[in-house]
C-alpha cells in the first residue's frame, strides 16, 4: 500500500493507483477533460496537473502513479492559473456557438469552461473554418469543435481496430481526420459511433434525424409505428438524471404514444423471432452438417461491415438471419399491415436504437426493402429520443405504464437479453438446447458468456456434444478469435469453437455509439444487469415460447427458414475488401 | 579514404540525394514490394520505409502511401499519419530545384530573412505555397547546415553558397531560370 | 585480425601531435564549411600537386609510419571562420582561407623548401602578430580539446588510425577487465552530466537501467542535434565518428544491452555516412556482432535517421519514433530507464556525453574531474556563432567564463561590417530555443550548468551566439518561439496553442500593434507553458522570451510604449532617415533602392519617403558616409 498525502489529506491506496483516483479518497475531485475511464492516458490536455512538496515541476494526476511519502497540492493558486490559462488557450480555437450545438448542456468542455468562469477576452481567436464531414449518414463530424483530446483516435485504433480517424499533422496543424482526407464513408469507418460516444464537445455526434420524425408524426398521409430496441429501456433514464439500468420499458410505450405513434412495438419481440431463425440455422449446420461452423451472428451491422471489409472470408458462416431491427420492420410492413388492414405503403416505421450504425444498415442491402417498401424507414439514437422527449411536453418519468401493441410487441427474457454482450449467445443457446434435445436447459443462466471481459467462452453439452461458444465484444477482440478458427482450418483441425457471437461495441449494445453519455465499465455492468432482471423478471426466458412468435408462425411464416421466412427475414454479405491480405 | 566521401567534381557536399524521377504507377508497386521487403515487412520501420520510399520518388504520392499500408498489413490512417507528422517528408511534389535557406540562428541573425523574402517575391510563392506552379522551384527554409561560418547560407540543389545577401540570392534565381530557359 | 596496441596518450590537449612520429602530414579540414568553401577542390590540388612534385606521397593510414607524406582529409577542426584550413605535421603549421590557387604555392615553398608562407598563417588582430600554427592562435591555445581532441586530425573512415591512437580500448577494458556494476560506478564517481541539455548524472541514468531486471535493454545515441546555431554533435561524428560508437558501446555494457540505435537528423547526411561506415568497420573488425572483444556477449548498432522533427531529441519522442510512430512524447513515468524502446529498459545519451566516457573509461574518474568544476566537472564543446570574430566549434572546461569564450577566444564582437568594436557586445543565447540570454553583467559568470539556471538560462546543447548592440533582443525572442512553435508535436494544449499565441504577441510588439496587456498576457502565458507543458520542448520553449524579458525589459517597453525598435531592426517600426550631416549626395543609395523611396539631386541630401520605404536596409549597407540612421 502506497501512504502520501494529498491537499495534507493522508491517503492510502494500492500501488500503482494514479493521483487522480487516490484524490477521490479524500473527497478531492482534479478536473480532466482528455481522460475517459475506458482509455489509457495520453496527458494531452494539461488540465489535471498537481505539484509535489511544493516543487516547481507540474505532474499530471491522470497518469502519474501515487508514490510514498509524496505532498500532492491540487489546487494553489498557481496551479488554478495555468488550468485556466489551458481552458483559455482550449477555448480560443473552438466555436463558440455552444446555444446551437448539439452538445448543448452535455458538453464536458462547456462545463468545465463554466465551472471554471472563463472569460477569455484576451486571447486571439483562431477558428479554423472547415466544411463538416456528413458522408456516413450515421456520424456527423464538425472539425472545427475538435479539441484534440485523442479520445475519439485512441478509440478508433485500439479500442476498435477500425482505424478510420487518425491525428495528421502536428502541432498547430495537428488535426483529426480519416487518413488522406478521403471521407468518413471512404474510410474503414464501420459507423458504430464509440468516437461519438467519448467525444467531451460536440465535434463527432450522430445524426440527428428528430426532425424527420417530427414530421412524419405531423404527416395526415402517414400511419407512424415505433420500436425500442432491448437496450434502450435500461439507458434511457440517464438522461433524465435516474441511475443506469433502470427498465423504463412500460414507460417508453407510454410515452412513445403520447408523441403520436399509432403503434408501439418492442424489438426483444423481433430478437425472439430472429433467434428462432438463427438457432435453426445452427442446428441445421451443427447437428445435420448442411452449412459452414462456426456460426457467427449477424444482428450487429457494424460488425458485418467490419466482416464484409477486414474479414470477408467469413462470409459463409455468417448467420443470413437480418437483425431484430430489420425484421421487426418487414413484418409490421407485411404481417401487421396485414392483419390489420392498414396499407402498407402508409407505414412510417421508426426504430430506437443504442446505435448509429443501425442508421447505415436500412439501406445496407435490396434485402432491407424486402416488403416491397423501407422495412425501417428512420432509426434514431437514444440520445434522439431523450431530446425528443424533452421537447414534446411529456413529463416522461411521471408518465402511468403502458403496454406494447399486440402481434409484435410481447417479448421473452430471452429477446431482453440482446442488448448485453453475450445476451445474443446465450438466448440463442437456450432455444437450440431445445431444438436438438427436445428437452429446456437445466439452468437458463449461462453465466460463462456474461460479464465485460473482451473474449468470452464457454462449452454447453447438447446430448453428450460439447458445443464450444465464444462471445466478442468490442472489435478489438474480434482478430484473435478469427484467426484461432482460421489456423484450425488450415491445420484440418476441429474447429476451436462452434458458434460466436460478436458485439462491436466494448459491452454489447448496452454500450452503443448512440447511448447517453458518460459510459465505463461500472455503467456497462449497471445497465446490463438491468436487462438480466428484466430476464428473470419474465415469466416466459424462451424464445421459441413466445406465443406471440409461434402465433407469427403459425399464421404467417409456416415455420422456421421457411421460404417466405428466407424472403423476409434473411440477408446476404458481399465482401468488400478495404486490404487485401 | 577519399573513396567513401560523397563528392562531385565541383567539390561539394551531398546535401539531399539525387532525386529519380517519378515512376509510372505500375513500376511504383515494385519499388515499394522492395522497400518493404528489404525492411522485413516490420510496421516499426515506417519511418525509414517512408524515407526510402520518399526518395524513390521525389516526394510520396498519396496512392504509395496506401500502398505501404497495404504492403505493411497496417492501416492507412497510421501511415499517413506518420507520414503527415515529420517535416521530411513531402505529400506534394517538389520542385525540380530546391532552394533551401539557412534560417539557424547564426544565419538569422546575419539577416536570412530578407535573402528568402526576396527569392520568394521573385519566384512568386510563399510559405504555404513553396513550390512554383510550373514545378520549377521550391523555396524552403532548413534550420542549420553548419555552414555558420559562411552566414547567411542559401542552398540550390547541392550547391552551397555562402555570405549571400538579396540581391545575390535573386541573382542566382535568375541564373538558374534563364540555363533552364536555353535550349 | 590483428590487436591494436594503444600508443601512449599525448599529455596536452591540443590536436594530438605525435612526439615520436617523423611522418610529414597535410591534413586537410573537410568539415562542411571548409567544404562549402571548396575544401574538396584544395584536397585535390594537393594530391596532384605533391605527385607532380615527385614527393612519395599515400592517403592510407599505415600504423608504421613511414617515411611517405601522408595526406588526408578530416573532420572539423574548428576555426570556421578561417576555413578552408590545412594543417602541416610535423612543423604544427596551420594554414588558413586556403584556396585551390594557393596549393602549388604550399607544395614548393613549405612542404619542398621547408618555408613558411606569412600570409596564409592566422593574424592575431591583438598582437598584429602571424601565428604559425594552433600552439600560438589563441583561440586553439585557450581551450582544452578532449571531445574533439581527434576532431582535424585523423582521418574519420580509417579505424585503423583509430585504433593506432588507442581506440576502443575502453570498451574492451569495460567489456573484458570490469563489470556493467564496475562502469556505471566510474561514470558515477566522474560526475559526468548529460551533455545534450538536460545535465542529468550520466552514472545515475544508467545505474537505473542497469537495475532493472530484463533480458532485452537497449542504448540510444541522440544524435538528433536540432538546435539551430549549434553542429558540436555533427562535427564530432564527422570527424570522430569512431568515439561515439565506443562511447555507445560502453553504454551498452554498463547496463547490459545487446542492441544499440544512433539516431541522427536527416539534414546531416554526411554524419549518416560517417557513422553507417564506422558501424560497418566495427562490425568488420568483430567489435560489433557475436561475442565482442571475446566477452561472450553480443552487441549490434543500427543508424537511423530522423525525419525532421525537433521534438524527437526528446527521449520518448524518439522511441515513438524508432517504433515507427509519429514522434510524440510520451508521459514520464515510466521513465526510459525503467521502461522506454518496446516497454524495454532504455538509455537515451547524446552524443557528447558517450564521447566523454571514452576517456573516463581509459583514464578514469578522477582525471576527468580535473577539469571542470566540482559540480560540472569535465569540458564542453560549443559552437560559436553570431557577431563574433572567430566562429567555430570550441571545446572549454565547465567553468570558463563568458568573457574568456566570447572575448578571448572569440575574439571579440563585430558589428554589421565584420569589424571588431570594443563595446560592441549586447548579449550572448546560449541553450538555442530552450535558453536563456546573458549580458554584461555575466560577462565573468563561470558556465557550467548550476550558474546557468540560476541566471535564468542554461548550457543546453552548447549553441552560444554572440549578438551586437545592433540587435534586436525582442526580434531574437521571436525567432526562437517561430521555431519552437514550428516545432511543436501538438499533442498537449499549453505548447500548441500558446505557443502560438506568444508567438502572436511578440509580433504584435513587433509590428507595433501591442498594448498594455500585451506584455502582461505574454508573461502570463509564458509562466503556464512552462509549468504546464508535458515535454522538455514546451517547457523550455518561453525561456528565450522570459529571459530577454527580464534583461532587456525597457526594449520590450520601447516597442511598446512608444513603438520603436532602438536597435532599428524592427522592419516595422523602423524610421530611417538620410542624416543630413553626413549625407554628400552621391545617389547612390537612390541607385540601389528596390522600392525607389529616395529622392535626391546631385550633391544635395537626399531624402526617404517613408511612405515607400520598406526598411530593408539596402541604402544603409551602400552609403559610404555612414549617413543612414534608424535602420
Amino acid at each position: 500500500m502506497i501512504k502520501a498525502r494529498i491537499n495534507d489529506l493522508p491517503v492510502e491506496v494500492p500501488e500503482g493507483t494514479t493521483i487522480l483516483d487516490a484524490a477521490r479518497q479524500v473527497q478531492v475531485c482534479i478536473p480532466t477533460l482528455c481522460k475517459h475511464r475506458d482509455l489509457l492516458s495520453t496527458a494531452a490536455c494539461g488540465i489535471c496537473i498537481v505539484r509535489n512538496k511544493g516543487g516547481n515541476k507540474m505532474i499530471r494526476a491522470c497518469c502519474t502513479p501515487l508514490e510514498n511519502g509524496m505532498e500532492i497540492t491540487t489546487h494553489d493558486r498557481d496551479i488554478v492559473e495555468v488550468r485556466r490559462s489551458t481552458l483559455e488557450l482550449i477555448l480560443s480555437n473552438h466555436p463558440n456557438g455552444c446555444l446551437t450545438c448539439e452538445r448543448n448542456g452535455e458538453c464536458e468542455l462547456q462545463k468545465l469552461a463554466a465551472d471554471f468562469n472563463i472569460n477569455q477576452e484576451a486571447i486571439k481567436r483562431y477558428v479554423k473554418e472547415t466544411p463538416p464531414d456528413t458522408s456516413t449518414g450515421s456520424i456527423v463530424i464538425d472539425f472545427t469543435k475538435c479539441i484534440k483530446c485523442g479520445r475519439c483516435i485512441q478509440v478508433c485504433q485500439e479500442m476498435q481496430d477500425v482505424w478510420a480517424l487518425s491525428f495528421l499533422e502536428r502541432g498547430i496543424n495537428t488535426r483529426m481526420a480519416p487518413a488522406g482526407d478521403i471521407t468518413l464513408a471512404e474510410s474503414p469507418c464501420v459507423k458504430c459511433g464509440q468516437c461519438s460516444a467519448h467525444c467531451p464537445t460536440g465535434a463527432i455526434v450522430e445524426n440527428d434525424e428528430t426532425q424527420t420524425i417530427w414530421e412524419a408524426l405531423h404527416d395526415p398521409n402517414k400511419v407512424c409505428v415505433v420500436q425500442i430496441a432491448p437496450s434502450v429501456r435500461v439507458t434511457v433514464g440517464e438522461a433524465f438524471g435516474l441511475p443506469p439500468g433502470t427498465n423504463l420499458t412500460r414507460k417508453l410505450y407510454s410515452a412513445l404514444r403520447r408523441l403520436g405513434f399509432k403503434a408501439v412495438f418492442d424489438t426483444n419481440f423481433a430478437a425472439d423471432v430472429t433467434i428462432v431463425e438463427e438457432a435453426s440455422e445452427f442446428i441445421e449446420r451443427f447437428a445435420h452438417k448442411r452449412g459452414a461452423l462456426p456460426l457467427i451472428t449477424s444482428c450487429c451491422p457494424s460488425w458485418t461491415d467490419f466482416m464484409e471489409k477486414n474479414h470477408w472470408d467469413f462470409i459463409d458462416n455468417f448467420s443470413t438471419a437480418k437483425s431484430p431491427q430489420q425484421m421487426l420492420g418487414v413484418l409490421a410492413k407485411t404481417y401487421y399491415a396485414e392483419k390489420l388492414g392498414i396499407d402498407p405503403a402508409k407505414l412510417y416505421m421508426v426504430s430506437i436504437m443504442p446505435c448509429t450504425a443501425k442508421k447505415y444498415e436500412l439501406t445496407r442491402t435490396e434485402e432491407m426493402y424486402a416488403s416491397g417498401f423501407k422495412d425501417v424507414d428512420v432509426a434514431i439514437t437514444t440520445r434522439e429520443l431523450a431530446r425528443m422527449l424533452k421537447q414534446s411536453g411529456i413529463e416522461f418519468l411521471s408518465l402511468p405504464d403502458a403496454e406494447a401493441d399486440s402481434l409484435l410487441g410481447d417479448y421473452t427474457g430471452a429477446g431482453t437479453i440482446f442488448g448485453a454482450t453475450g445476451g445474443v449467445m446465450e438466448a440463442a443457446v437456450r432455444t437450440a438446447y431445445f431444438y436438438a434435445t427436445g428437452k429446456k436447459l437445466k439452468s437458463l443462466d449461462l453465466e460463462a458468456v456474461r460479464g465485460l471481459q473482451g473474449v468470452k467462452e464457454g462449452t454447453v453439452d447438447i446430448n453428450g456434444t460439447p458445443v464450444r461458444v465464444a462471445v466478442a465484444h468490442g472489435l478489438a477482440n474480434v482478430e484473435d478469435v478469427l484467426n484461432r478458427v482460421r489456423e484450425a482450418q488450415k491445420a484440418g483441425k476441429e474447429t476451436p469453437y462452434h458458434f460466436i457471437e460478436v458485439m462491436a461495441c466494448p459491452g454489447g449494445c448496452i454500450g452503443g455509439g448512440g447511448q447517453p453519455y458518460g459510459v465505463d465499465n461500472e455503467r456497462r455492468q449497471k445497465r446490463a444487469a438491468g436487462l438480466y432482471q428484466d430476464d428473470r423478471d419474465k415469466q416466459i426466458r424462451c424464445s421459441h415460447e413466445n406465443p406471440e412468435v409461434i402465433r407469427l408462425y403459425k399464421e404467417f411464416l409456416d415455420k422456421p427458414l421457411s421460404t417466405k421466412a428466407h424472403h423476409l427475414l434473411h440477408t446476404r454479405y458481399t465482401a468488400r475488401p478495404l486490404y487485401k491480405r | 579514404m577519399i573513396s567513401n566521401l560523397n563528392h562531385d567534381l565541383n567539390g561539394t557536399v551531398a546535401v539531399t540525394t539525387a532525386p529519380a524521377p517519378a515512376a509510372h504507377p505500375a513500376g511504383r508497386a515494385a519499388a515499394i514490394t522492395r522497400i518493404v521487403e528489404k525492411h522485413g515487412r516490420r510496421s516499426s520501420r515506417l519511418v525509414p520505409i517512408l524515407q526510402e520510399v520518399q526518395e524513390e520518388f521525389r516526394y510520396l504520392p498519396p496512392d504509395a502511401l496506401a500502398l505501404v499500408a497495404e504492403k505493411l498489413n497496417v492501416a492507412p490512417a497510421r501511415v499517413f499519419g506518420v507520414a503527415t507528422f515529420y517535416a521530411h517528408f513531402a505529400i506534394k511534389p517538389k520542385g525540380k530545384h530546391l532552394v533551401r535557406l539557412c534560417d539557424g540562428t547564426a544565419c538569422h541573425v546575419k539577416d536570412s530573412i530578407p535573402i528568402l523574402d526576396a527569392i520568394r517575391r521573385r519566384l512568386g510563392v510563399d510559405a504555404r505555397h513553396p513550390t512554383t506552379p510550373d514545378l520549377m522551384f521550391t523555396v524552403e527554409t532548413v534550420a542549420c547546415l553548419g555552414a555558420c561560418g559562411l552566414a547567411p547560407v542559401v542552398v540550390v540543389d547541392d550547391q552551397v553558397h555562402g555570405a549571400m545577401t538579396p540581391a545575390k540570392g535573386v541573382a542566382l534565381v535568375e541564373s538558374m531560370i534563364a540555363k533552364e530557359a536555353a535550349p | 585480425m590483428k590487436d591494436a596496441t594503444p600508443a601512449t596518450r599525448p599529455e596536452n590537449t591540443n590536436p594530438p601531435t605525435e612526439p615520436d612520429a617523423k611522418q610529414r602530414r597535410v591534413i586537410v579540414c573537410a568539415g562542411t564549411g571548409c567544404v562549402a568553401n571548396g575544401a574538396y577542390a584544395v584536397f585535390r590540388g594537393f594530391a596532384e600537386q605533391i605527385q607532380a612534385a615527385g614527393i612519395a606521397v599515400t592517403t592510407e593510414f599505415k600504423p608504421e609510419a613511414g617515411s611517405e607524406l601522408r595526406l588526408n582529409e578530416s573532420g572539423c577542426q574548428g576555426f570556421c571562420q578561417m576555413g578552408p584550413l590545412v594543417t602541416i605535421l610535423p612543423e604544427g603549421i596551420l594554414y588558413t582561407k586556403v584556396k585551390s590557387a594557393d596549393v602549388a604555392e604550399i607544395v614548393a615553398q613549405t612542404l619542398v623548401a621547408g618555408q613558411v608562407i606569412g600570409r596564409l598563417l592566422y593574424t592575431d588582430p591583438a598582437t598584429k602578430q602571424p601565428c604559425r600554427g594552433v600552439a600560438e592562435i589563441p583561440f586553439y591555445r585557450r581551450q582544452q580539446r578532449h571531445v574533439l581532441r581527434a576532431c582535424g586530425i585523423i582521418d574519420p573512415g580509417s579505424i585503423e588510425e583509430y585504433l593506432h591512437h588507442g581506440g576502443y580500448a575502453a570498451a574492451r577494458k569495460a567489456f573484458t577487465a570490469m563489470t556493467p556494476e564496475t562502469v556505471c560506478q566510474e561514470i558515477l564517481r566522474s560526475g559526468l552530466r548529460g551533455r545534450g541539455g538536460g545535465g542529468y548524472p550520466t552514472g545515475r541514468k544508467w545505474e537505473a537501467a542497469r537495475t532493472q531486471k530484463s533480458a532485452k535493454k537497449y542504448v540510444i545515441c541522440n544524435a538528433d542535434e536540432g538546435d539551430p546555431g549549434a553542429f558540436m554533435n555533427r562535427s564530432v561524428m564527422e570527424g570522430d565518428p569512431h568515439s561515439v560508437l565506443e562511447g555507445l558501446m560502453i553504454a551498452a555494457r554498463g547496463i547490459g544491452a545487446d542492441e544499440t540505435f544512433i539516431y541522427v537528423r536527416s539534414e546531416y547526411p554526411l554524419a549518416v555516412q560517417r557513422m553507417r561506415q564506422a558501424v560497418k568497420h566495427a562490425q568488420r573488425l568483430g567489435f560489433l556482432g557475436t561475442n565482442v572483444f571475446g566477452s561472450g556477449l553480443n552487441l549490434s548498432c543500427e543508424v537511423m535517421e530522423g525525419a525532421g522533427a525537433f521534438v524527437c531529441g526528446e527521449e520518448t519522442a524518439m522511441i515513438a519514433s524508432i517504433e515507427g510512430h509519429r514522434g510524440m512524447p510520451r508521459p514520464k513515468p515510466p521513465y526510459p530507464a525503467q521502461s522506454g524502446l518496446w516497454g524495454k529498459p532504455t538509455i537515451i545519451n547524446n552524443v557528447e556525453t558517450l564521447a566523454h566516457t571514452v576517456r573516463v573509461i581509459n583514464e578514469g574518474a578522477e582525471r576527468f574531474r580535473q577539469s571542470g568544476t566540482s559540480a560540472s566537472p569535465g569540458t564542453k564543446t560549443f559552437a560559436l556563432t553570431g557577431h563574433v570574430a572567430n566562429t567555430g566549434l570550441i571545446e572549454v572546461p565547465f567553468g570558463t567564463t563568458l568573457r574568456e569564450v566570447v572575448l578571448n577566444i572569440g575574439g571579440g564582437i563585430t558589428d554589421r561590417r565584420g569589424r571588431i568594436t570594443a563595446d560592441g557586445f549586447k548579449a550572448v543565447q546560449i541553450g538555442g530555443p530552450s535558453g536563456g540570454c546573458l549580458t554584461h553583467e555575466h560577462l565573468d559568470l563561470p558556465l557550467d550548468y548550476d550558474s546557468l539556471r540560476g541566471a535564468g538560462a542554461m548550457v543546453g546543447s552548447g549553441g552560444l551566439v554572440a549578438m551586437n548592440q545592433k540587435t534586436c533582443m525582442v526580434s531574437v525572442a521571436r525567432f526562437f518561439m517561430d521555431f519552437t512553435q514550428r516545432e511543436s508535436c501538438g499533442k498537449c494544449v499549453l505548447c500548441r496553442e500558446g505557443t502560438r499565441q506568444m508567438l502572436a504577441l511578440l509580433d504584435d510588439i513587433i509590428e507595433g500593434r501591442a498594448t498594455g496587456e500585451t506584455l502582461t498576457l505574454l508573461e502570463k502565458l509564458a509562466h503556464a507553458v512552462q509549468k504546464g507543458s508535458l515535454c522538455g520542448l514546451g517547457k523550455t520553449a518561453p525561456n528565450p522570451v522570459l529571459s530577454t524579458l527580464r534583461y532587456f525589459r525597457d526594449e520590450y517597453d520601447a516597442h511598446v510604449i512608444h513603438k520603436c525598435c532602438p536597435t532599428g531592426q524592427c522592419k516595422a517600426l523602423a524610421k530611417p532617415s538620410i542624416d543630413p550631416a553626413k549625407c554628400k549626395g552621391c545617389q547612390a543609395c537612390a541607385k540601389k533602392c528596390p522600392v525607389g523611396a529616395i529622392t535626391g539631386e546631385r550633391k544635395q541630401t537626399h531624402v526617404i519617403d517613408p511612405k515607400k520605404c520598406t526598411a530593408c536596409g539596402t541604402c544603409a549597407d551602400v552609403c559610404k558616409f555612414d549617413a543612414v540612421l534608424g535602420v
